[in-house]
């Protein structure tokens, strides 16, 4: 069992390494990718293998914290995607970095990603996935504020700490809940308790789901991961897109399958879950077919494509979530080092109406990102196209309305899809920029080609073995309502898309809703920041000016000063005020020791 | 024959007269003679001690050894204070203490 | 020594005392100091401790006085105007004077009084017995005489044979360090 420590221990040793040791030597970026490059290896040689191993970490009492690893087709699965996406993007970072004078500390922030990351998905209790969580969010922290010295930068790094922060909270309600219930926070050894009513347990699991819809950015607590990609575009490729926001769903699953979905199918909190997935699915969707940037689209459609998962999850089909988590995780970094690549060649242009034209002067980038939409808009066979069957498949043999919303939903991917690729790829280059766009080198290309190779093909059964869940009928294809309607709105979607962007040089509609994201972060602003966040840091300024800085410190050292000025007075310096206390003393001791 | 308290009462009295021209005067010359006076009472004090003090028959010489320290140290002492008191003067012109006040805080 | 001889030589004494406070010249002073030393000496010796009493001669009043005097003239000092600046010193020096002098007696006024033992030529002759034989200690206290000078240079190279080459060190440190002090300003 020494192979899950290697590979959870390595990357924590490679970024104290760079951390500690290297600093800004050249060489710390490719020491975290050789090391991401073998966790890879071992990722590859642990697949399929079983069991646990664990080892007391606090003990308090009777309690004991462990740290411990559990191995099973989840963990070994998802462990590939972590760190496949993960080897990927530290090449790709290679060339896209190059320049940047904050590498070093780039590549120290990936190799911390990987060790946390890693740490969720090994864990075999919930305190560790916790620690880890936290870990998670901070190496995220850390990556989206890259660029510090950009203050949206900044602002959405912290943003997206305090929207994790606020989900956290109720993670760890419903995980000492949870404790409270199956006496036990090891995943293995859960057994619900028969006295236990529903609607406690679904208390605790709606306030674990907390957690997953801050890290995978469910609704209401969507608003940081558009933001967050201020941070470098193999970051989004890699925390915002494939692993990171997908451990949500992974922690949900986790959840599900150690609670069992019996328990599960019970709860009343499934419904609330399947509606958060759904309805985020579809406003994420309609924020993305208004947005501009060219990450923004794809941070939206991730958000989108996690609503999917979620609303999996809670259809109690986490398999089909977890299905679509595996092979979304390609494509979806693939879409987003496409962009990178593009981004990168267009000189930090993000903004596609000043692309076009970009199918002659990048053919492999174009491909690569084709097939990557390709997947997306779930074109039958491709990866998404499985993997999304399984989802309304799901959705449809709950009998919910959700399968419509799904399948409207599923209309609005192509769509906006579409857009984005005839907008950005095809037509004439709309400024200067996009014209003196050339192919990108090969360390960016060659991640791109194996990401595109594995979004078009990661749903068939072959790749099966990689995958951290297999539902039945994956690869499988039935001509039923459910395929006709999703063939219908893939067809519906793309032609409108092609309908009203080919050839177009200025969006054609204007929905200011959409485009303004519902406004939803402007009401977090103007209510939220104000009236609550502007009181509390008011009572806290006040706090803090008057109690810690005015009486604490500020006390202490005027106490410290007017007490020293007293005794200044005494110092006057005169020979005979000394002789004379002096004197005055010896007469005190002798009246003391003598007369007393 | 004078008696012990006597010598005490003596001794004491020089002392006070030091300790008034430590307080009082200025000059820092006087200061410091006063201070020898103030040296001299107490070793007037250990003789007595010493002659009141018999050990077989004769005077106890641990005191009058102590006066003999105190009178050879006394010396090494005045030949250091005055040096810094020429010191002293060549550097402020003054050895009046009401002037030397560069110790106030 | 007679009660007289005493009171005679105490007065010299805190006169001379009184006087170092009195005199404006600094000069003055230094003579009062030693007009004070001279009777201190003369309480010495009247205490049978004659080496005691010739070194108080031979050091202070020789050596250590005349040092003072010298630095005086050295330094040309002028008479103080005023011995001290308005009430406040003058009231503190008494008043704590006056608190040492009443502390003083009421400590005497406690303590029983004693009077001197008897130093005769039976007292000494019988304190012979502790020095060898012969040696020149024991022969004069045989002979009815303090050998005083003897006593001390015994006490002293027996007893406080250390001390005294601690002291030899220090008097050598004192004397670099005078000269230190002096040199430095030559320059």
């Amino acid at each position: 069992m020494n192979l899950p420590w290697i590979l959870l221990f390595l990357p924590l040793v490679v970024a104290a390494v760079c951390q500690l040791v290297l600093r800004k030597s050249a060489i710390v970026p490719l020491v975290a990718t050789a090391s991401a490059v073998a966790t890879l290896v071992i990722s590859f040689l642990l697949l399929g293998k079983t069991g646990t191993s664990a080892f007391d970490w606090a003990t308090i009492g009777e309690f004991h914290l462990r740290i411990g690893i559990q191995l099973d087709r989840l963990s070994t699965g998802m462990m590939i995607v972590v760190t496949g996406v993960g080897a990927l993007v530290h090449i790709f970072s290679l060339a896209y970095m190059k320049d940047d004078e904050g590498k070093a500390r780039y590549f120290t922030g990936l190799a911390f990603f990987m060790f946390s990351m890693t740490g969720i998905v090994l864990a075999d209790n919930f305190i560790m996935t916790f620690i880890f969580w936290e870990l998670v969010g901070f190496s995220s922290y850390l990556l989206i504020g890259h660029w510090y010295q950009k203050e949206s930068a900044a602002d959405a790094a912290k943003k997206a700490f305090l929207c994790n922060r606020v989900g956290d909270f109720g993670f760890m309600i419903g995980i000492l809940m949870l404790w409270g219930i199956t006496g036990t926070l090891t995943f293995g050894d859960m057994q619900i308790p028969a006295a236990v009513s529903t609607a406690t347990l679904s208390a605790a699991v709606l306030c674990i789901f907390c957690g997953a819809v801050g890290k995978s950015a469910q609704l209401p607590l969507h608003v940081w991961l558009p933001d967050a990609m201020e941070g470098p575009t193999p970051v989004s490729a890699l925390i915002h897109a494939a692993t990171m926001v997908a451990a949500g769903v992974y922690m949900l699953f986790r959840v599900q399958t150690s609670l069992g979905f019996e328990v599960f199918e019970e709860l009343q909190a499934s419904t609330v879950i399947a509606w958060t997935g759904g309805i985020t699915s579809l406003l994420a969707a309609l924020m993305a077919t208004q947005q501009d940037d060219i990450k923004r689209v794809l941070a939206y459609s991730t958000l989108s494509q996690l609503g999917y998962m979620v609303m999996a999850v809670g259809f109690v089909h986490g398999e089909a979530g977890m299905f679509h988590l595996f092979t979304h995780a390609w494509f979806k970094a693939l879409l987003f080092l496409g962009s990178g690549a593009v981004i990168y060649a267009c000189h930090h242009e993000q903004d596609i109406w000043k692309m076009g034209g970009l199918r002659k002067k990048m053919p492999i980038t174009t491909i690569a990102f084709g097939a990557g939409c390709l997947a997306l808009i779930a074109v039958p066979g491709t990866s998404g196209f499985f993997s999304k069957e399984l989802i309304l498949d799901a959705a449809h043999e709950a009998g919910s309305p959700l399968f419509w919303i799904a399948a409207f939903v599923a209309v609005l991917t192509p769509f906006y899809m579409t857009r984005l690729f005839v907008v950005a790829f095809l037509g004439k280059p709309r400024s200067e920029n996009a014209g003196h766009a050339h192919e990108v080198g090969p360390l960016m290309w060659v991640p791109l080609a194996l990401l595109a190779v594995l979004a078009i093909f990661s749903g068939y059964s072959f790749i099966n073995p990689l995958s951290p869940a297999l539902p039945h009928h994956a690869g499988e294809f039935h001509l039923n309502l459910v395929a006709i309607v999703s063939l219908a709105a893939l067809v519906i979607g793309v032609g409108t898309g092609w309908i009203l962007y080919a050839g177009k040089d200025k969006d054609p509609v204007t929905i200011p809703l959409f485009r303004n994201r519902f406004y939803i972060d402007g009401i977090y602003d103007n209510f939220i920041v104000r009236y609550f966040q502007d009181a509390l840091v008011a009572i806290v300024h006040f706090f803090d000016e008057l109690v810690i800085n005015g009486l604490m410190v500020g006390g202490l050292s005027r106490g410290a000063a007017s007490f020293g000025n007293l005794f200044r007075k005494v110092q006057s310096g005169e020979l005979q005020g000394y002789a004379f206390a002096c004197g005055l003393g010896a007469i005190l001791v002798i009246y003391f020791m003598v007369f007393l | 024959m004078a008696s012990l308290n006597d010598y005490l009462l003596v001794s004491g009295l020089l002392f006070a007269s030091g300790l008034f021209g430590v307080v009082l005067r200025r000059n820092i010359i006087i200061v410091f003679m006063c201070l020898e006076l103030m040296l001299s009472a107490a070793n007037l004090s250990l003789v007595a001690f010493s002659r009141f003090n018999t050990v077989n028959g004769l005077p106890d010489y641990n005191g009058q050894m102590l006066v003999f320290f105190v009178i050879t140290v006394a010396a090494a002492e005045v030949a250091v204070g005055l040096a810094i008191i020429v010191a002293l003067y060549r550097a402020r012109q003054t050895i009046h203490t009401d002037e030397l006040t560069s110790l106030k805080g | 020594m007679p009660s007289y001889l005493f009171w005679l030589f105490a007065t010299v004494m805190l006169i001379g005392g009184a006087a170092v406070i009195a005199f404006r010249n600094p000069v003055s002073s230094a003579l009062s100091v030693v007009t004070c030393f001279v009777g201190l000496a003369g309480l010495f010796i009247g205490l049978s401790a004659f080496f005691v009493g010739v070194i108080q001669i031979l050091v202070y009043t020789g050596a250590v006085m005349v040092l003072f005097l010298f630095i005086i003239m050295l330094l040309d000092l002028k008479d103080e105007e005023k011995r001290a600046k308005g009430i406040a010193p003058l009231a503190a020096g008494v008043g704590l004077v006056i608190a040492f002098v009443v502390q003083l007696i009421g400590v005497l006024s406690r303590t029983p009084n004693k009077s001197a033992p008897a130093l005769n030529q039976e007292t000494l002759a019988a304190a012979a017995g502790h020095f060898p034989v012969g040696e020149k200690i024991a022969t004069s206290l045989t002979a009815g005489r303090l050998p005083d000078v003897q006593l001390i240079g015994h006490t002293l190279f027996t007893q406080y044979n250390l001390p005294l080459q601690i002291l030899g060190v220090l008097l050598l440190v004192a004397t670099i360090g005078v000269v230190a002090l002096s040199k430095k300003q030559a320059e």
